[in-house]
């Protein structure tokens, strides 16, 4: 599944142009794996998909990844991306090790119930802009 | 002649997913090293990175070189995989040959490849069926544009 937020069209202007992770995670009701002490970090652009290839082919330093996938190279697609954090979606959860690697490398990892679409929207109709 | 900075030569192991994107991190960190711009930085990490995943996907084993030097940064990774039939068609974005079990862990969706092109200033693909591939990429350095 691919979803870009925004399809890489500006969101409506709502005076938002960046995000805390710290309120983002109140949004979304996120919870934190690991990046904890990281969450005053601003996001203004996030990437959706499950396919690591799509975030590879438009990388955006400092943007927020949306997946599902939850294994360890997530988290070495976000290495190499220089992104900021990874979310979780539909509760889906990473293995200790994949955590571990994300703590090493200062990813903040999150992860929510809400689904794809949902959190998109949400993210779309506040300010955050799609890097496609 | 350009100036020879570094040479690093890397094993990859086939079907190892555990441990796929290791070099391509160890790439960008001796590059973050020799204070290479980020977004030079960005585009090695993409082209070695894919390139490491698709012989972790086809090949059984592989080495990743990395060359730099006062101008320019080099990728090459040369396999001993069963080789690519059709090079054009497998240059095409969204082709793919990959199994589901590979989409599952996100990739094998097309992207590869092109991926790898996109980011080179310089790009080769050699391929010879039962042989093996080798893709070379070379990424110029900022201030020789």
């Amino acid at each position: 599944m691919t979803l870009a937020a925004g399809g890489g069209r500006d969101p409506p202007n709502c005076g938002v142009t960046a995000m805390r992770l710290e309120m983002l995670r109140d949004l979304l009701r996120c919870e934190v794996l690991t990046g904890a002490d990281a969450l005053d970090t601003e996001i203004d652009m996030a990437v959706a998909s499950d396919a690591m290839s799509v975030v590879l082919s438009s990388p955006h330093p400092r943007a927020l990844m949306i997946t599902g996938l939850t294994n360890i190279q997530s988290v070495r697609t976000a290495q190499i991306s220089h992104l900021s954090a990874i979310m979780y979606v539909r509760g889906s959860r990473p293995t200790e090790t994949t955590v571990k690697l994300a703590r090493d490398n200062k990813t903040v990892l999150l992860s929510t119930e809400l689904g794809m679409f949902d959190c998109c929207g949400i993210l779309y109709s506040r300010g955050i802009k799609g890097g496609v | 002649m350009p100036e020879e900075l570094l040479r690093k030569t890397f094993e990859i192991r086939g079907w190892d997913f555990e441990n796929a994107g290791e070099r391509s991190a160890a790439v960008t960190t001796i590059l973050k090293d020799l204070d290479v711009d980020p977004s030079i930085i960005l585009r090695v990490g993409v082209v070695a990175f894919e390139a490491e995943m698709n012989v972790v996907m086809y090949a059984g084993r592989a080495t990743l070189t990395l060359v730099v030097t006062d101008r320019e940064i080099e990728v090459e990774v040369a396999d001993e995989g069963p080789g690519i039939p059709d090079i054009e068609l497998a240059m095409q974005p969204g082709y793919s040959t990959a199994s589901d079990e590979m989409r599952d862990m996100g990739f094998g969706y097309g992207l590869g490849l092109p991926n790898i092109k996109k980011n080179s200033d310089v790009f080769s693909l050699q391929s010879e069926v039962g042989r093996g591939t080798r893709v070379h990429s070379t990424i110029r350095l900022m201030s020789y544009g």
